[in-house]
């Protein structure tokens, strides 16, 4: 295990994560993401402000992480995936999503700025989902959580690739969208 | 300082500061940023209170212990950062119905409340079973270049599309 130099003692953690918490929740709501209409109006595509805010986010974390890494001050933590994981709960996750209006961070941010239907029904919704995922955990975790299972691989690993060139290669591919929408008035 | 108390911020520089914010979380706390994790932990803790420490030993609470860990904190932190946003440019309103959709299905409260409960249902049941959220999987999982994410993400938003597209089809809107 690498030693990371500015990782925090544990009982600083929870001080910074509240204020890292807050700083996010002031960006999404500034974002204007932590609307209904924002969200809604991205799954009918008719705006676009929901890409935009994640795709300019992925392409700024993705180059800086890729420096920090490079320059041994992070480590990556890339998530365990399968076909029966990632897409049927992604599936699921996506009804929900679009039935909702908010995902679990922006419901969080959309109960801060009034928005009681995110709080009552978003986050007690997702409180029921979560409880009910942990009774059934036990019964999908060997089966259907293992169908088609490739594991933590990143892209640069699945296409052989160095990691500087397929980060090149999706930022340009990420700026190229972006610049589209711009071009397009979207 | 004008800028603070402006309603909205451009989405792409909202997108900036974000992707900044995932640097410096995992800088100091060598996580990426994440939120539905902390919905399993408060239903866990929920749970706990009422049924006991029998509770605890549920083989998902074993993989994720129903604790306040700095990820919950974190999700707490939201809220209070969107409510200073939405006080600073005077946009705070307490609202049940949200405006688009008084505008197409009426402004009962109930249709509105019941559809977001299974909504939520459905996102709390999938965020878990696909291991994150838009924001786990979305951001921080994509930007790792994590292939787990960048499928999960994808499903996200064809879930999405076709659930909204349905739900305003079917009200001609």
């Amino acid at each position: 295990m690498e030693r990371i130099p500015f990782l925090l003692p544990e009982s600083a953690k929870k001080p910074a994560a509240l204020f890292l918490g807050v700083v996010f929740g002031f960006l999404l709501q500034k974002g204007g993401v932590t609307r209904y209409e924002t969200i809604v109006g991205q799954l009918v595509m008719v705006d676009f402000t929901v890409l935009k805010v994640m795709l300019s986010a992925v392409l700024t974390g993705m180059l800086g992480i890729q420096v920090l890494l490079q320059i041994n001050l992070v480590t990556l933590h890339p998530r365990h995936g399968s076909f029966g994981s990632s897409v049927i709960g992604g599936l699921i996750f996506g009804l929900g999503f679009g039935l909702l209006g908010y995902c679990p961070g922006t419901a969080a941010g959309a109960a801060g700025q009034g928005s009681l239907d995110a709080l009552f029904g978003g986050v007690g919704g997702m409180l029921l989902g979560t409880a009910f995922y942990s009774e059934i955990y036990h019964r999908i975790e060997p089966t259907v959580l293992r169908w088609g299972s490739f594991g933590d691989i990143t892209l640069p690993e699945l296409l052989r690739a160095s990691r500087w060139k397929v980060v090149i290669a999706v930022a340009a591919l990420l700026a190229a969208v972006l610049s589209a929408f711009s071009l397009t008035g979207l | 300082m004008d800028w603070l108390f402006m309603p909205r911020w451009p989405a792409i520089a909202v997108g900036v500061a974000i992707g900044l914010l995932e640097c410096v979380t995992f800088l100091f706390l060598d996580k990426p940023i994440g939120c539905s994790a902390a919905f399993a932990r408060t239903s866990g803790l929920i749970e706990k209170a009422i049924r006991g420490s029998a509770a605890a030993g549920k083989p998902y609470y074993r993989l994720f212990p129903p604790v306040i860990d700095w990820e919950l904190v974190f999700v707490a932190g939201i809220p209070l950062g969107a409510f200073l946003s939405a006080v600073s440019s005077g946009t705070f309103r307490i609202e049940w119905v949200p405006s688009l959709w008084g505008t197409i299905f009426g402004p009962g409260i109930l249709p509105r409340l019941s559809t977001a409960l299974a909504g939520g249902f459905l996102v709390g049941l999938g965020a878990r079973w696909a291991g994150g959220c838009t924001s786990g999987h979305g951001i921080s999982g994509c930007l790792q270049l994590a292939v787990s994410s960048w499928l999960a993400s994808a499903a996200f938003f064809t879930g999405g599309i076709l659930a909204a597209t349905l739900l305003f089809s079917l009200a001609g809107g």
